[in-house]
């Protein structure tokens, strides 16, 4: 007889037993061996009818055709601009798709220099994870002005929300631009205090994305942190 | 002349107390540490990431590449140089080939995983404590694993098998061997043995059943140690 | 990344951090901790805000220096452990590392901190060693004051070994409660200017965008032992003496910290 041995949402570690026989079907994250279904990482447990999976609570961004990312340029060659995107694979900007404009050789580095941050799109990965980008549509753009805050790439769903709910929350709350990256890099810019607190929130969403009730729990932290934002922080030596 | 009261009051197949806590390095993607008696050990995975230099890259799975150190406080008696020793040479190779039996880095072509195991204090049973924290930081950096290694030195002191060997039964003054032994938790198939000293193949073999039955205890605190990373009460704490 | 740099510098000039602080706040939390390694003679584990460093003292007995035959002697030495940041990579100490050692190490040994002659035994023939290795456990920033705060812990908390007065030997496995004879107990503060302001503690990032920094160590009474400048951009002669009116303030600040650790 078939046997679950775990909950939804309950959180296990690599190699633990997942379920008994053969009724329930390996999904993401978990592989079946003889009978039983183990994970395959650390993360949450998901049960959706048959399939059993698993959410990672940690882990690399997989780049993914169409995902919208945040990048760093760390070189140029002839062709266009060499990015890091928090991967371990070369991500290539080619000039043709930087901007609709024509722009020659000699001009690239007033569309981009090293250094900069842009948000960009992916629009091809090759089987050996080499990235193709672009920046040509609307919504991407260098990034001028604000921070950019580092948070794990599995976290991004939680700051984005069901139907953008949590960020959208965020923004009301604080009056600023926020622009989420997939692998991870989150761009804010408002008032510093207002940033600050973002990036705050922010990184609590990430500590606590496992836990339920997170929208009602940023929705207080949120009102606290307003209230005493204006104020200067008060010198403690 | 038999052993069979252990130096420190413990039964033969009691271990140390151990402590485990996992994510206590910020930068890293993962980390944890593991204490077994007197002996820490501080492991930290970074990656997938490129790996360099580039020949070592291998374009049809990801590469997992360990490294040992002992801090030059760290030993028994005088400083030690730093520097990267033969041992911790042989160490990190042991330890690397340990854990590649399960971990899966077939979606990370040319990238490597670098996994730092550092040691403040050591008290026999190091390369144990480090494969132990090695897996831990491997998880809590959520690389893909079919399952968790769980490691411990067993071995016989004086015609007694002992299991977690303390650095003053290494060094009994009688015949000793010392097993250090890793394993999975579900097929209990053994990814690390090595032995020093003389032990017979009857002994050898109870002291490998030995581990067995005790790593189950090394593996419960890997684990509560990795859950307890997120656990609800957690967030208070800061 | 650019960006952070730039709001970085922007802010300073309206005397704002990224995170909120004051320029002359330290992160917190600071915790202390000595006795972390039973193998060093004395250690110490320093945090402050992420940023966490340990420091191992180890004590030999040597033969003295020829010029100083009545006197044993101490260094200090440091490495970037690569588990610490991915900035780091295996292999001997590069410029930084040994500019975090040889920086902490003016600032004990040209204080005079310990008495370097009660660690004479034997002159001509033996006296004591002192080695102090920084460690770092992650480098979130600031590892100059971090590490300084960590070898002073160790070096108050050491107890030398015990030695076998016939053969001489040293059992490192039994210490005796003798202290070391430290004389004065300086302490390192880092001033970074970024875009006309000074401040403190910086975080890492903080760290990639500065004009300037300037280490100060000073013992307890106000007495500067090293200082080390740091980065492209010039300092004047104000600003100097700005930075050494705060490093002396937050000396005293971290020494409260410190003793109230020790208790």
């Amino acid at each position: 007889m078939s046997n679950i041995l775990i909950k939804e949402k309950a959180i296990v570690i690599p190699g633990e037993t997942l379920a008994e026989g053969m009724d329930y079907l390996p999904g993401d994250n978990t592989y079946r061996e003889g009978e039983k279904i183990f994970a395959k990482l650390l993360g949450l447990v998901g049960i959706s009818g048959r399939v059993i999976r698993i959410t990672p609570l940690a882990g690399p961004y997989i780049p993914k055709v169409g995902d919208k990312i945040i990048g760093e340029v760390i070189g140029m060659t002839m062709n266009g601009f060499r990015f890091n995107t928090a991967t371990a694979y070369s991500a290539m900007l080619n000039v043709k798709d930087a901007s609709s404009r024509f722009i020659r050789n000699e001009e690239m580095s007033s569309l981009l220099s090293i250094g900069d941050s842009a948000v960009v799109k992916i629009t091809k990965v090759t089987s050996q994870n080499l990235i193709d980008l672009t920046m040509k549509e609307p919504g991407l753009h260098k990034v001028t002005g604000g921070r950019i805050v580092k948070i794990n790439s599995q976290k991004v769903p939680r700051i984005i929300g069901k139907q953008g709910s949590m960020i959208n929350l965020i923004k009301n709350k604080t009056g600023c631009n926020i622009t989420v990256g997939q692998n991870g890099y989150v761009w804010i810019k408002g008032t510093p205090d207002n940033e600050r607190i973002v990036g705050e929130a922010i990184k609590l969403i990430e500590e606590k994305s496992h836990q339920e009730g997170l929208t009602e729990k940023m929705d207080v932290f949120l009102s606290s942190k307003i209230k005493t934002a204006p104020a200067k922080v008060e010198e403690k030596q | 002349m038999v052993y069979t009261k252990r130096l420190d009051g413990r039964k033969i197949d009691e271990l140390r107390p151990m402590e485990a806590k996992a994510g206590v390095i910020p930068n890293a993607d993962g980390s944890a540490m593991f204490k077994a008696g007197k002996t820490t050990a501080y492991a930290a995975v970074y990656g997938p990431r490129e790996m360099y230099p580039r020949f070592l890259q291998n374009p049809k799975i990801g590469v997992l590449r360990c490294h040992y150190g002992m801090m030059p406080f760290s030993g028994s008696g005088e400083r030690i140089r730093p520097g990267n020793s033969r041992r911790a040479q042989e160490i990190a190779m042991v330890m690397t080939k340990a854990l590649n039996n399960v971990v899966d880095l077939s979606a990370f072509p040319n990238a490597v995983v670098d996994v730092y195991v550092d040691l403040p204090q050591t008290d026999a049973g190091t390369r144990c404590a480090a494969i132990s924290a090695a897996s831990m930081a491997l998880a809590d950096a959520g690389i893909p694993m079919k399952d968790m290694i769980s490691s411990v030195a067993v071995g016989q002191v004086d015609g007694t098998v002992v299991a977690d060997l303390c650095y003053d039964e290494e060094a009994y003054d009688a015949i000793v061997s010392d097993v250090p032994v890793a394993m999975t938790h579900n097929s209990r198939e053994i990814t690390l043995l090595q032995m020093d000293g003389e032990i017979s193949k009857d002994d050898l073999i109870k002291s490998l059943r030995m581990a067995d039955s005790v790593l189950d205890k090394v593996y419960d605190l890997q684990k509560s140690a990795l859950k307890e990373r997120f656990s609800m009460d957690k967030g208070a704490e800061k | 990344m650019i960006v952070n740099n730039e709001t970085i510098a922007h802010l300073a000039k309206d005397n704002q951090r990224l995170d909120g602080r004051s320029l002359i706040e330290y992160r917190q939390p600071i915790k202390i901790e000595t006795n972390i390694s039973w193998t060093a003679e004395g250690s110490a584990k320093v945090q402050i805000g992420e940023t966490v460093i340990m420091a191992g003292v180890k004590l030999s007995l040597e033969k003295p220096y020829n010029d100083t035959p009545d006197q044993g002697g101490i260094m200090i030495n440091a490495e970037l452990l690569p588990l610490s940041s991915p900035d780091y990579e295996s292999g001997p100490p590069g410029i930084k590392a040994i500019e975090l050692a040889r920086v902490t190490d003016r600032g004990i040994r040209e204080a005079k901190a310990i008495d370097m002659k009660k660690l004479c035994v034997t002159p001509g023939e033996k006296a004591w060693f002192v080695i102090v290795d920084i460690v770092t456990i992650n480098d979130a920033g600031n590892l100059f004051d971090a590490a300084s705060l960590a070898v002073l812990s160790a070096l108050k908390a050491a107890k030398f070994p015990v030695v076998d007065p016939e053969t001489g030997a040293i059992n490192y496995k039994k210490k005796t409660e003798e202290s070391l004879p430290l004389l004065k107990e300086p302490l390192a503060v880092t001033v970074y200017k970024i875009n006309g302001s000074l401040l403190i503690d910086p975080t890492s990032e903080e760290e990639k965008s500065y004009d300037a920094r300037l280490t100060v160590a000073s013992d307890d009474n106000g007495t500067i032992s090293a200082m080390q400048k740091g980065g492209d951009s010039p300092l004047s002669i104000d600003e100097v003496e700005k930075i050494c009116d705060i490093a002396l303030e937050k000396a005293k600040f971290l020494r409260k910290e410190l003793n109230a650790a020790l208790k």
